[in-house]
């Protein structure tokens, strides 16, 4: 009945694996590669983004220095702020938790996506102690404003 | 004077773990009972010193002795007495530390209580482990040295990250130790095996309680930082693939997969060389976390900002120990003894695919976490791998992992027979199918995956009670008997069903939490409220209300639902003025198993120039069962743990049974 399987019960048991792993190898690489290509979000500076043109409704990330006197708080919780790096500035308007960093001259990284009017729909804002990827620039202005860097701060020498 | 003995004592731990290599590798080499004796006490000594030294920096923390540059930079005279002892573990060095601390003291423990280890594998068991303790002592000395003084002390410290001042997170570093750092023993067991040249049943037993202790140390540890995360933040969110928290994350699925393997290898013979290789893999993830979080290539709330130099020497001290382990593992494997055979429909088949699902997840992450670093340095391009990923990737074969879950214990070992384990889920199936389609049916929104989730939870949830009742003879005897079986069974059952059901009470939560949570935000004056779903938040009013170390405004807020009063909420943040940095204090209200969870924003200008406060509330329906579920599996590891203890003492067993 079923002569085509190897007579030896080690080999039946290794093709046996084999038939279990890799369907889920398979879907575990497929599932990866599309999710590398779909899922991922490029991180830009307003000047990057001015470089790189991603399209509208595309999700990345923006990061920069918030604009002094920028920020325009709304009475149903909306927030509009524009961020900068050297050479450009964005605007960013947000419905959502600021998080307890985030104040003037504090750099942040927003996550969402560019509206076709250029304007920038945050879903989620991370001041510096939360976020993930630092654009060097905003990392290295901020150290030298002697912003707070947590545990790596400037320690006296030992 | 307390502080450079201290220091002092740190050294005198290095040395003692050299010893410890010396002693037991010659007292092996020439079957020498006394010198691997040696070594074994030395192996304790180095314990006992090293916790003198912790006690010293401690010690320097809690009298706020700002001549030493660690406390200077991470304490402050005014924080609270808890705080200060918890920021001796709060920064790298004094983290590395406490790291050698768990490192030693796992080796001590393997020394004293590892009788019934045959002698030459224990020997070099201990060579192993007290080579892993003398490079991270002597990284820990010579790089990270936490009691370095300052030539010129400060007046005051520069106090430690407001958000670390919390008593999850004094308690979250211990645990997680103990869990990434539990599993070195398990690498120098199979490092020990594979030198001894043997791999076999009772091996998998000596290592199964090791796996199984640092699996639920790190369950715990995990936990807590998570829900640190969801109070802390104010984000209301409890997970975010962030990868600090991957870091974690993987040496947990690698243990999760080890405990499932080495039940195969001991009951069985089966997968030795499969077991071996996660043994080493589960260490290698935890050298991996530490080089990931440590070493600033990624940063994060929980990453420690070092100097990239520390991180290359972590970076080589994981590659030389993983990499010669490996190498190690890929000389010795094709000697060992593949073990018994067994048929497709068994309980090693579904272990086994367990093992791939966990396994392929595991890479998953691996992949999402490392792609930005290996991206970043290829093109030069930054780019993040966010939730959306992992939710792609990691969920489906999680999700599969979830169906064949409650299989596994139901299937006899060997050759098992699908057709009566069915019959026995079948409850489980109805149950969780009728819950999915109620899911669909009732909650709005409509959500179909969340819904699949919901199935999967109550039919592992049920699955693992199933088999519980199964083994007792649940209405299939009578009561009496029933009950003389549930008594008569053996720990390691209960473990794996509370373990089984753990999972099922986190997916409840987690996917009904994620799905059907609810938020809104507003400013409010005082006497206004703010609607969410079914409640109603009223602003009674906002006081200024000062701690030990901060400013704080706290708010009054009362919850009503249909018009009555719940409960009552004082969400507040505060001033740091130590650190110039404002937190915010979640106010969290229990409602059965959900949260009621409410956030004070700032203070703006209302109409009138009358202050008004940003008030954000979220209804996080189920959020309890996430945080319980982990407890409960960690709960499950430990009653399973208590049981090898009575099966290797086997008069004390007699003893309790009568």
């Amino acid at each position: 009945m079923t002569g085509w399987l190897p007579r030896s019960p080690r080999a039946r048991r290794r093709l046996t694996l084999l038939a279990v792993i890799a369907p889920i190898l398979a879907l575990a690489a497929g599932l990866t590669l599309w999710g590398l290509r779909d899922s991922i979000s490029y991180f830009y500076t307003p000047a990057q983004a001015d470089a790189a043109q991603p399209p509208a409704g595309r999700s990345v990330q923006l990061g920069g220095l918030v604009v002094d006197g920028s920020v325009l708080y709304h009475s149903d919780g909306r927030v509009e702020f524009s961020i900068r790096d050297n050479l450009a500035a964005d605007r960013i308007h947000y419905r959502g938790d600021l998080p307890d960093l985030f104040r003037e001259g504090q750099g942040i990284v927003a996550t969402g996506a560019f509206r076709a009017d250029g304007v920038f729909e945050a879903r989620q804002v991370l001041a510096k102690h939360d976020e993930t990827y630092m654009p060097k620039q905003v990392a290295d202005s901020l150290k030298a404003q002697g912003e707070w860097r947590g545990e790596g701060a400037p320690r006296t020498a030992p | 004077m307390i502080v450079e003995f201290g220091a002092f004592a740190m050294i005198l731990a290095l040395v003692l773990s050299v010893a410890q290599v010396g002693l037991s590798a010659v007292g092996r080499l020439r079957r020498s009972a006394l010198l691997a004796g040696a070594g074994e006490g030395a192996a304790l000594a180095g314990f006992g010193v090293l916790t003198l030294s912790f006690a010293a920096l401690i010690y320097a923390f809690v009298i706020s002795d700002f001549s030493v540059a660690n406390v200077a930079a991470n304490s402050h005279s005014e924080k609270p007495a808890l705080y200060r002892v918890s920021a001796a573990w709060g920064s790298h060095e004094g983290s590395m530390l406490l790291w050698n601390i768990a490192l030693t003291g796992f080796g001590a423990v393997l020394a004293w209580r590892g009788r019934a280890l045959p002698r030459d594998l224990k020997a070099s068991a201990l060579a192993v482990q007290g080579l892993i303790g003398t490079v991270f002592l002597a990284y820990t000395a010579l790089a990270s040295n936490p009691f370095v003084r300052l030539a010129d002390p400060p007046v005051e410290g520069r106090s430690l990250n407001p958000l670390l001042q919390d008593p999850a997170l004094a308690v979250h570093p211990p645990f997680l130790y103990a869990g990434y750092v539990g599993m070195s023993v398990v690498f120098s067991l199979a490092v020990a095996a594979l030198i001894e040249g043997r791999i076999d049943a009772a091996w998998a037993r000596w290592v199964r309680p090791w796996a199984l202790a640092a699996w639920s140390f790190l369950t715990v540890g995990i936990a807590l930082g998570s829900y640190w995360a969801y109070y802390e933040l104010g984000w209301g969110g409890w997970w975010f693939w962030d990868p600090v928290e991957n870091a974690s994350f993987m040496p947990w699925l690698v243990g999760a997969a080890l405990l499932h393997s080495a039940v195969v290898t001991e009951k069985r013979g089966a997968l030795p060389g499969w077991t071996v290789f996660l043994a080493i893999a589960a260490f290698s993830f935890s050298m991996l976390g530490a080089f990931l979080v440590r070493s600033g290539v990624l940063t994060s709330v929980h990453a420690f900002a070092v100097d990239p130099t520390r991180g290359v020497l972590l970076l080589a001290i994981l590659l030389v120990f993983s990499g010669s382990a490996f190498a190690l593992f890929a000389w010795r494997a094709p000697s060992l003894t593949p073990g018994g055979v067994f048929a497709p429909i068994s309980r090693e088949s579904a272990l086994v695919t367990n093992n791939i699902l966990l396994s392929a997840a595991t890479l998953t992450v691996l992949l999402g976490t490392l792609f930005p670093l290996i991206r970043e340095a290829v093109t030069g391009e930054a780019i993040s791998v966010g939730p959306p990923y992992f939710n792609l990737t990691f969920t489906p074969l999680m999700a599969l992992l979830c169906v064949v879950v409650p299989f596994g214990p139901l299937l006899a070992w060997k050759r098992g027979d699908l057709s009566p384990a069915v019959r026995a889920l079948l409850p489980a199936l109805v149950l969780g199918v009728a819950t999915g389609l109620a899911a669909l049916w009732l909650l709005t929104p409509r959500k179909a995956f969340a819904s699949l989730g919901l199935a999967l939870a109550v039919w592992l949830i049920v699955g693992a009670l199933t088999e519980a009742a199964q083994r007792i003879r649940l209405f299939k005897a009578p009561l009496a008997e029933s009950f003389r079986r549930l008594r008569g069974l053996p720990r390691g059952a209960w473990g794996a069903t509370l373990a089984h059901a753990g999972l099922g009470i986190f997916v409840l939560g987690a996917c009904f939490e994620t799905a059907w949570k609810m938020e809104a935000a507003q400013t409010l004056a005082p006497g206004q409220s703010l609607r969410l779903g079914a409640w109603e938040l009223v602003l009674k009013d906002v006081r200024r209300l000062d701690g030990p170390n901060y400013e704080a405004v706290t708010a009054r807020i009362t919850a009503l639902r249909d018009g009555r009063e719940v409960c009552a909420l004082s969400p507040s943040r505060r001033f740091y003025p130590a650190g110039g940095q404002t937190t915010s204090e979640v106010a969290i209200c229990s409602v059965d198993v959900s949260h009621l969870y409410v956030v004070l924003g700032e203070r703006r200008e209302g109409p009138g120039g009358k202050p008004v406060w940003l008030v954000r509330g979220y209804w996080n329906p189920l959020a309890v069962l996430i945080f319980a579920g982990p407890a409960v599996m960690a709960l499950g590891g430990l009653i399973s743990l208590t049981d090898r203890r009575l099966r290797l003492a086997p008069g004390r067993r007699r003893e309790a049974q009568t």
